[in-house]
């Protein structure tokens, strides 16, 4: 099992972190591009599903699968949205966003005074603690895929 | 009830050619309200919507059926008189009314089985590993999508229960189908919609086996 990156997007679009870990395709844009072709892509995603579903969606957390990898979206009530993608094995990649979530990005960037809303995020001890608990995850420490 | 809710079918260049509704769940209910209402409705789309208030399972995105049991159609009801009016006034309450979960027009699933297209193809331009195909199974809670595209490029999406396993092989089964009753039919055009009596027949038998038997008979 493994993880290949991480998007964080604010409430209205805006890339505030990217991650990268295992990622072996690199991307012909830059960051920022990236960015908005994933959100743009995501947010049609989102109102695709809430169209045809036949059932009212519950919570605002989804995923996908292709032939190479899982992509895995959870939107916090505040509308932060967390999308990671993952290979395909890997479980529970849900209660991980929710974990960076409270321990990391509440801690760190909601409570950091010189962290401004709504913009790229550059502390540095967000990226470093962000890192550890990802690196401590079972998805990314277990070996067996 | 693991259940199949619908089939697409979308050509090798994105338009949508086929829509099958197989056991889509209602979701319906019937309050008795007072005057003045506790919800909002609107009139979007053709159709009332509720855009404030949420009261009994009624919620905001739900369309008004049927005002007494007359139903609602085009924000008239079907005896003549504007539904909206006819609830503005204060005299006609209490009434009955029932609302549902807003069904789809023909125009808006061509607009959603199109819209597939270029997710998937974005899918797979996204993607962290190099080789990857477009989505193959799309999950959320209430509902599970699987698509299937084929060498030639159609895909056969279908949604159903999370809960249903052997999805693909089933989608090989309606791939087999297309290929039997309508790709064999001399007046069946490619990219057109398919309009094939033996296909839907076809379609509809084999979607029942799997809800009775499941996939083990297919």
């Amino acid at each position: 099992m493994t993880i290949h990156n991480l998007y964080i997007f604010d409430r209205n679009g805006t890339l505030m972190y990217y991650g990268e870990w295992n990622r072996k395709k690199a991307g012909t844009m830059n960051k920022e591009e990236e960015g908005k072709l994933v959100y743009g892509m995501l947010f049609s995603l989102r109102s695709f599903l809430e169209k045809i579903s036949p059932l009212d969606l519950k919570d605002n957390s989804f995923c996908y699968r292709t032939s190479k990898y899982k992509m895995n979206y959870w939107e916090s009530p505040t509308g932060v949205k967390f999308v990671m993608n993952t290979d395909l094995s890997s479980p529970n990649v849900k209660d991980l966003l929710r974990l960076i979530y409270q321990m990391v990005y509440v801690e760190y960037v909601v409570k950091n005074p010189v962290c401004p809303m709504g913009e790229y995020i550059h502390s540095e001890l967000f990226a470093q603690k962000l890192d550890e608990v990802v690196k401590s995850s079972l998805i990314y420490t277990s070996k067996t895929s | 009830m693991m259940a199949i809710h619908s089939v697409y079918i979308v050509s090798k260049s994105g338009g949508m050619i086929f829509n099958y509704d197989h056991n889509f769940p209602k979701v319906e209910s019937e309050k008795t309200f007072n005057f003045p209402m506790d919800l909002k409705l609107e009139l979007r789309n053709k159709k009332l919507v509720v855009v404030f208030g949420q009261r009994d399972g009624i919620c905001i995105g739900q369309t008004l059926l049927s005002i007494n049991g007359t139903l609602v159609n085009g924000g008239q009801m079907e005896s003549g008189p504007d539904a909206l009016e006819y609830l503005s006034d204060e005299t006609k309450f209490p009434v009955s009314l029932r609302f549902g979960r807003t069904r789809m027009t023909t125009n808006e699933k061509m607009f959603l089985g199109s819209m597939f297209y270029p997710l998937y193809a974005i899918a797979s331009q996204i993607s962290p590993e190099p080789h990857s195909s477009g989505i193959q199974v799309l999950e959320a809670e209430t509902f599970k999508l699987h698509c299937l595209q084929t060498l030639t490029g159609v895909k056969f999406i279908a949604i159903c229960d999370p809960r249903l396993q052997g999805m693909e092989i089933i989608l090989r089964k309606i791939y087999e189908l297309y290929a039997d009753y309508v790709l064999k039919n001399p007046f069946y055009a490619l990219e057109m919609p398919i309009r094939c009596d033996l296909f839907n027949d076809n379609l509809k038998v084999l979607l029942e086996t799997i809800e009775r038997t499941g996939i083990t008979n297919v």
